[in-house]
């Protein structure tokens, strides 16, 4: 099991486009992967699950916990941090 | 012929066909099943089947209304692809031996009252996502397939109400005109209309069951009315208005990016009412040389908590970026207890448009104001032109405070090395007869006064705008509310101050050789306004305008008033 703290930098937090950005990596991977929000001390919920993620009212500055447990574990943290920190993409 | 009135939502007529639309009946009982592999298999096939659908109005929405509206219908796949959502499904089938169509009507029920309960506006815009999402998936269980939204001619689309993604399943060229029974001008249907640029109208008392799928109706979206079983003389009557308005939007639309000015020299300022990002892009689109109210409840209403300094700078920064060297004035939090806002501690109040709102805030909770200023200065780069005013103010006091407040956050900015911002004002709304009337003492403390003439009618005429059987005393043109704004321009002048109107008067061209007669310097409209008020100026002469002012400001009630622009009209036209 790995795991990780990031903080979000995206002004829409973890919801909209970035929330489905989100979604859809942790789908690409075969291990299973929990998300929770350290900021609100929420519980851990399905990383590939876009209601349960969407429900976690992650905002902009908010600090999220990822753990992935299983086959491909290393490469699916490191593909939801990078995005993260890449702030999905669209520059900061 | 029946005339039924609704609420205007987006301008021009449409004449027509119309289409009824009655969304397909799903039976949905909920059966016990001895054989819950075959139901997996159904909803499995469901699934897959509304996954494919939504792949196809994915790609025809994106080339008919554009990527970014069209994304609701990735989001929809997204809900389709969601593990726990049909995993709950599943599990429901297979452990309580329900029928496919009960675990969905269930399992989405259970997750959209948990997107409910998070009471933010957000969240019950997902729910709708999701009971929309179980309709298709129901739709497929059952056969129902796309072609109940194939058009076989272009119709005015009638509907009880229809959701983001019904809208979006009719081919663009397909809608003549879109009309529901239900909504508000917030709607989702309103705002879909407009960006499609088709002729809305909503709150409409038609009875789906009178009416004949194919039969002509007239929909006219500038007045919010629906004609049904119109003669052949309305019908021809509704053509050339018709055909005359879209040759007056065009030409309007066209020359909307030109200054207003009149044929004697004067140029005044034409600027839009905003709520967003997007409201700006269609601001500029539409020709407005800036911004004059941009409302920022959005902001305190979308978060579920007060929004914090980066979080407002944040949205603020990319409307400051679509707007860059125009002018944009930001009216600080306006907010009371007619709405809830749970973190704001606004009571039930008997009377809460006179209660603690607005800028009565300030006092227990300056904070407040102070982080939404910072915000909107740390927001504005050199290029943007940031002005910003306070709403509600009755008394010399709030505006010393406020006024102490921007000072301050000006000030803690440039001490952090974060203020970039070159130019910037400060003003106050006149929406209180109290503050038109002591306007001399607060010239020296602003730089500008916007007057916003909605509640300046509500608070001189004592009279509930929301209150129907008494919104009809509600007019601007009552005498003692000119009497207010003609006092507030001539004494902001008197001190060489600039002076903006804001309320829906500002769009109305009855109102227009009026304000422009008093010697308004700034007129904001809602955006889909401006290009017919420009056109009107430019018919106008400043000289001739101050004449009518003066007449009409010796008039005895509303009628008269009213009469003597019309007069004035039609000797223009």
């Amino acid at each position: 099991m790995q795991s990780s703290d990031i903080i979000v930098t995206h002004s829409v937090g973890l919801h909209a486009r970035p929330a489905a950005e989100f979604v859809k990596t942790a789908g690409k991977f075969p291990c299973n992967i929990t998300v929770c929000n350290l900021t609100t001390a929420g519980k851990s919920v399905n990383a590939k699950s876009i209601l349960s993620v969407l429900t976690l009212g992650i905002q902009q500055g908010h600090i999220v916990h990822i753990e992935t447990d299983g086959e491909q574990e290393t490469e699916a943290l490191k593909a939801l941090k990078d995005l993260i920190e890449n702030n999905f993409g669209e520059g900061s | 012929m029946r005339i039924l009135q609704g609420i205007a939502v987006s301008s021009g007529i449409a004449i027509g066909p119309c289409w009824i639309y009655r969304p397909a009946e799903v039976r949905m009982e909920r059966r016990t099943i001895d054989d819950p592999t075959s139901e997996l298999c159904r909803l499995e096939n469901a699934v897959d089947e509304g996954r494919q659908q939504l792949s196809t109005l994915h790609s025809r929405a994106i080339t008919s209304i554009g990527a970014e509206d069209a994304a609701i219908f990735e989001a929809h796949q997204l809900f389709l692809d969601d593990p726990e959502f049909i995993g709950a499904m599943r599990s429901s089938i297979q452990n309580n031996h329900i029928n496919a169509e009960a675990a969905v009507a269930e399992v989405s029920e259970i997750f959209a009252n948990q997107m409910l309960a998070l009471e933010d506006e957000y969240f019950q815009a997902r729910a709708q996502d999701i009971r929309d999402v179980s309709r298709r998936i129901l739709y497929c269980l059952n056969g129902i397939t796309l072609d109940q939204f194939i058009l076989k001619q272009p119709s005015i689309i009638l509907a009880d109400d229809l959701t983001p993604s019904d809208t979006m399943q009719f081919e663009r060229k397909m809608i003549l005109g879109l009309c529901t029974r239900r909504g508000g001008p917030t709607s989702h249907t309103a705002i879909l209309a407009r960006s499609l640029a088709v002729p809305a109208a909503v709150n409409v008392p038609f009875e789906l069951s009178t009416l004949n799928d194919g039969t002509d109706v007239i929909l006219d979206g500038s007045t919010g009315t629906l004609t049904c079983d119109p003669g052949k003389e309305e019908l021809a009557v509704s053509r050339q208005n018709q055909a005359k308005w879209n040759n007056t939007w065009k030409s309007q639309l066209s020359s909307a990016g030109n200054p207003a000015q009149t044929r004697d020299g004067r140029v005044v300022e034409i600027v839009a009412n905003i709520g967003g990002v997007e409201d700006a892009r269609q601001a500029v689109e539409f020709g407005a040389e800036g911004v004059g109210l941009l409302r920022t409840e959005f902001l305190y209403l979308d978060f579920g908590r007060l929004p914090t300094e980066e979080e407002q700078a944040a949205i603020y920064r990319e409307i400051f970026q679509v707007m860059g060297s125009r002018p944009v004035v930001v009216r600080t939090l306006d907010i009371g207890g007619d709405k809830q806002v749970d973190y704001l501690d606004l009571q039930q109040e008997s009377n809460p448009f006179l209660g603690w709102r607005a800028i009565r805030m300030m006092r227990e909770h300056p904070d407040m104001l102070l982080t939404q200023m910072r915000a909107l200065l740390k927001a504005a780069s050199p290029e943007n032109d940031l002005r910003i005013m306070v709403p509600m103010v009755s008394c010399l006091e709030e505006v010393l405070q406020a006024r102490e407040l921007f000072n301050e956050a000006k000030e803690s900015l440039r001490r952090e090395n974060l203020l970039t911002a070159e130019q910037t004002q400060f003003g106050i709304m006149v929406e209180i007869p109290s503050a038109a009337l002591i306007i001399e003492h607060l010239t020296e403390l602003v730089d500008f006064f916007s007057i916003g003439t909605n509640d300046l009618t509500q608070y001189t005429l004592a009279v509930d705008r929301t209150n129907e059987r008494v919104a009809y005393l509600a007019s601007p043109f009552h005498p003692a509310v000119l009497q207010l704004i003609a006092r507030t321009i001539q004494k902001a002048h008197e001190i060489g101050k600039w002076v903006g109107l804001c309320g829906e008067m500002a769009g109305d061209p009855l109102a227009t050789p009026l304000l422009l007669g008093l010697g308004l310097d700034e007129f904001s409209m809602a955006p889909s306004s401006i290009p017919a008020v420009k056109a009107l100026i430019r018919k106008l002469d400043a000289e001739e305008c101050k004449q009518v002012a003066e007449l009409a400001l010796r008039q005895p009630s509303i009628t008269k008033v009213q009469n003597v622009l019309d007069g004035w009209h039609s000797r223009l036209s």
